[in-house]
């Protein structure tokens, strides 16, 4: 959730830096400072969807409380 | 009634009385029957009242729906259909014809369970469940993607291959439901409920491979229906490998048919945003170098400008050098012109010089001591001092005698 939230903030940053950008009034300082900017965004929330590190869990309730266990997709794999 | 002739036991009937007699007998015997039968040769008559026949491989029956009894039904009758119907045998005297009259009709095979469906959709509809106002965007990108399935079944297997190839950045979180049978309504409904308790998934998808209608029942349950209306998390309905729209996906925020088309729509978001992304960046790099260029441009015209004043001081000390030549020139020029001129009036002063008139014989007297010139000998007394001055050298004499001119002119005319 909290990576959700940080990446929708930066797609809408990077959103704003090039429609800020894409206007022409900033100082040549103020562009390169917000395109840097800019590309470490886009940079970070590309790596954010190509991780490759996904996890795939079972959400387990016990009184009350909810606990995540692993789910092995072994078995499912081999039936496709 | 009896009659001489013949058999004294042989009871004669009257149509009518046949027809009475048949009619108390059939309307007694065929009160409250359910009838199954395909549809056929359906009509609706001006007054309203239904009349079709029942039938089946080898027989036909008459039948006939009245207005009162068939305006609550929830389905279109038509030919071909399948149905079950409730109600009674009738005889109808005028045409010698029996009928059942339909007091209840129900699809065959779906029957009740289909009617209670669309009753209770026809409840939630009118309670706003499958508004539009109350659907929910899916986020921008479901990192987190909890599941409603039974974690043994076909639909989960296909939702973890697609995403798994397709958006691997994507964890999954599984609440395993039965997703078929008596209890299975009910825990599809807790597990959405768990979900939105367990609150960090950014979407949830419900979830079943395809089925029968029956086995897709638990998903038509008002308990899901529910469930899925009440759910803070956006939902995605992904029933059946048909179309058969169940009320979940009536629900729920988004509905796709199959569990695979479910992880479509989170790897093609994922797919929309990288290529968004690589947008971003080529526009960002462009306007950049844009920018870049249009200072280095400026630059240019900067630099232009910035010449130009030394320029325009070389072009003034030039100016002065050629000034300050020229001015020389003229200097010159000027000079000689005034040295010329100072020359021949040198020659003309020469010319006039008293001097020069001696030389040629003349002599000048001057009186002495004074020194002034004698023009006219009046001026003379004896014994005056006379110097006299010729072309060259001069003496002192002293005056012996005076003559006077008398003309007026001098001695010379």
């Amino acid at each position: 959730m909290k990576e959700k939230q940080s990446f929708e903030d930066d797609i809408k940053r990077l959103q704003k830096i090039v429609e800020e950008l894409s206007s022409g009034k900033l100082t040549l300082g103020e562009s390169l400072k917000k395109y840097e900017e800019g590309i470490k965004l886009a940079q970070s929330c590309s790596a954010m969807l190509s991780e490759a590190q996904r996890k795939v869990e079972l959400l387990m309730k016990k009184d009350g409380r909810f606990s995540l266990e692993k789910f092995d997709d072994a078995n499912l794999k081999e039936e496709a | 009634m009896q009659t001489k002739k013949n058999n004294s036991s042989r009871h004669i009937y009257t149509v009518s009385e046949i027809t009475q007699d048949i009619k108390l007998i059939l309307e007694a015997n065929f009160n409250d029957v359910w009838v199954e039968g395909e549809v056929s040769n359906f009509r609706v008559a001006t007054s309203g009242h239904f009349y079709f026949s029942l039938k089946d491989q080898t027989a036909i029956l008459a039948a006939a729906m009245f207005r009162g009894a068939n305006k609550d039904i929830k389905f279109k009758i038509e030919d071909g259909l399948k149905v079950i119907c409730f109600g009674k045998i009738d005889v109808y005297s005028p045409r010698g014809q029996y009928q059942l009259i339909v007091e209840r009709i129900e699809p065959k095979g779906i029957g009740a369970q289909q009617l209670a469906f669309e009753q209770l959709k026809n409840r939630l509809f009118k309670e706003g469940f499958f508004d539009p106002v109350h659907k929910k965007p899916l986020p921008l990108m479901p990192f987190r993607v909890g599941i409603v399935t039974s974690s043994a079944g076909a639909a989960i297997r296909d939702i973890l291959q697609i995403l798994k190839k397709g958006a691997p950045c994507v964890d999954v979180v599984i609440r395993s439901v039965r997703v078929q049978g008596e209890s299975a309504a009910s825990e599809i409904a807790w597990a959405i409920e768990d979900f939105n308790a367990f609150k960090q998934v950014d979407v949830i998808i419900i979830s079943r491979g395809g089925g029968s209608v029956e086995d897709l029942w638990s998903f038509n349950e008002e308990v899901v229906a529910r469930a899925i209306y009440n759910s803070r998390i956006p939902t995605i309905s992904a029933v059946g490998h048909q179309i058969n729209i169940t009320l979940s996906d009536l629900v729920a925020d988004v509905f796709v048919e199959t569990p695979s088309a479910a992880a479509k729509i989170i790897v093609d978001k994922k797919n929309a945003l990288l290529a968004e992304l690589d947008g971003y960046r080529y526009r960002l790099t462009s306007f950049v170098s844009e920018t870049i260029h249009g200072w280095g441009n400026n630059l240019v015209a900067l630099k232009h400008m910035l010449k130009s004043p030394q320029d325009r001081l070389l072009e003034k000390q030039q100016l002065c050098d050629e000034i300050r030549e020229r001015l020389g020139q003229n200097m010159q020029h000027y000079l000689n012109i005034i040295k010329e001129r100072a020359g021949s009036l040198i020659e003309k002063l020469e010319a006039l010089s008293p001097l020069a008139v001696l030389s040629r014989g003349y002599s000048l007297s001057m009186l002495l001591p004074e020194g002034t010139i004698i023009k006219d000998a009046v001026n003379l007394k004896l014994g005056d001092k006379v110097k006299t001055v010729l072309g060259k050298g001069s003496f002192i004499g002293s005056v012996e005698e005076v003559i006077k001119d008398k003309s007026k002119g001098g001695s010379l005319r």
